[in-house]
C-alpha cells in the first residue's frame, strides 16, 4: 500500500522551507530526516518545516525534529514548525514540544519569528 | 445482560510499509466501536507506535518473513488492542521517562513511542515471555455521553 508522503525543500532567501505532505511515520520519516540532513550539510540553519499538508505524524517523525535541533541552534539557527492542524499537533503537545520549539501559524509567521530570541526551556 | 464482543484480526508482514494498513484497520474498528474523531486519532497513533516498536525493535528492522499480529476486540464499553510478536523481548520498566530536553541533550529519541502510548490509552500492559512471545494489551474505553 503506498504511503501518500512527500517532502519538498525550497530556498526562500535567508530561510529554507521543508514542506511535508501526507503521513510521517516510521516508514516515511527517514526521507524527512534525509531532507533535513541535506539542508544542514549545506550550512543552512534557518529552517522552517511547513506541516500544513501533513496529515499524520508519529514519534519517528517527531524524533527528526529532536535529532537536529541542538546542532541547528548551536549554529545560531532554529527549526520553526508551522501549519499544524489540531489533530496533528496532539503528539507534539503530549511530548512537550511546545515548551522547546516555536510553533507558528504559517511560513510568513515563522520567518518573522526568526528575528526574535529562540525558545528554550528555563 | 450478556456482553457481546466483536473481534477483528490483522496479520501483516513485519515492514514499516504496512503501518498505514495497520492504522486503517484500527481506524475502522474504532469507528465501529463508536469513538469520535479525536479518540480515533489517539488509537491510531498508539497502535502505530506499538507496531513500529515491534517491527524495528522486536524484529530488528524490515523482516517480511515475520508477522505483526493485531487483534481488536470491541464491546459496548471499550476497544481492546492486543499485539503479539515472537521477536526480541525487553523490560518495559527499563524504558526511562526522560524529559524531552534531556533526550535532546543526549541526542536520543528512544522511549517517545511508549510515552505516547501511555498518554493516549487508558491501559497499557506488557507481558514478556523471553524467547517465546511478547504481548501488549491496550484498552481505550468509550466515553458515554
Amino acid at each position: 500500500m503506498p504511503n501518500p508522503f512527500s517532502v519538498q525543500t525550497v530556498n526562500e532567501g535567508d530561510h529554507v522551507v521543508i514542506r511535508l505532505e501526507g503521513f510521517v511515520d516510521a516508514h516515511t520519516a527517514p526521507q524527512f530526516e534525509q531532507a533535513v540532513q541535506t539542508v544542514v550539510d549545506q550550512g543552512q540553519h534557518r529552517i522552517i518545516v511547513d506541516c500544513e499538508k501533513m496529515t499524520y505524524i508519529s514519534s519517528a517523525g517527531l524524533g527528526v525534529f529532536m535529532g537536529f535541533i541542538e546542532e541547528v541552534r548551536d549554529e545560531g539557527g532554529d527549526i520553526k514548525i508551522c501549519g499544524l492542524s489540531p489533530k496533528v499537533k496532539q503528539p507534539f503537545e503530549i511530548l512537550g514540544f511546545d515548551s522547546l520549539f516555536d510553533f507558528c501559524a504559517d511560513v510568513a509567521g515563522a520567518k518573522e519569528r526568526f528575528s526574535q530570541p529562540v525558545k528554550r526551556e528555563e | 445482560m450478556e456482553r457481546i464482543e466483536r473481534k477483528f484480526l490483522l496479520k501483516v508482514p513485519s515492514s514499516t510499509e504496512n503501518l498505514a494498513l495497520i492504522r486503517e484497520f484500527v481506524t475502522s474498528a474504532a469507528q465501529q466501536a463508536g469513538f469520535d474523531a479525536s479518540e480515533i486519532a489517539k488509537l491510531e497513533l498508539a497502535v502505530d507506535e506499538a507496531c513500529a516498536n515491534v517491527i524495528e525493535h522486536a524484529y530488528g528492522g524490515q523482516d517480511v518473513t515475520k508477522e505483526v499480529v493485531v487483534r481488536a476486540t470491541l464491546d459496548d464499553e471499550a476497544l481492546s488492542i492486543d499485539i503479539e510478536d515472537t521477536g526480541r523481548g525487553f523490560d518495559p520498566d527499563s524504558i526511562k521517562q526522560e524529559e524531552l530536553e534531556e533526550l535532546i541533550n543526549k541526542r536520543k529519541t528512544g522511549g517517545l513511542g511508549m510515552r505516547l502510548m501511555k498518554s493516549l490509552m487508558d491501559e497499557v500492559h506488557y507481558e514478556i515471555e523471553p524467547g517465546k512471545k511478547n504481548a501488549l494489551h491496550m484498552v481505550k474505553r468509550l466515553r458515554k455521553t
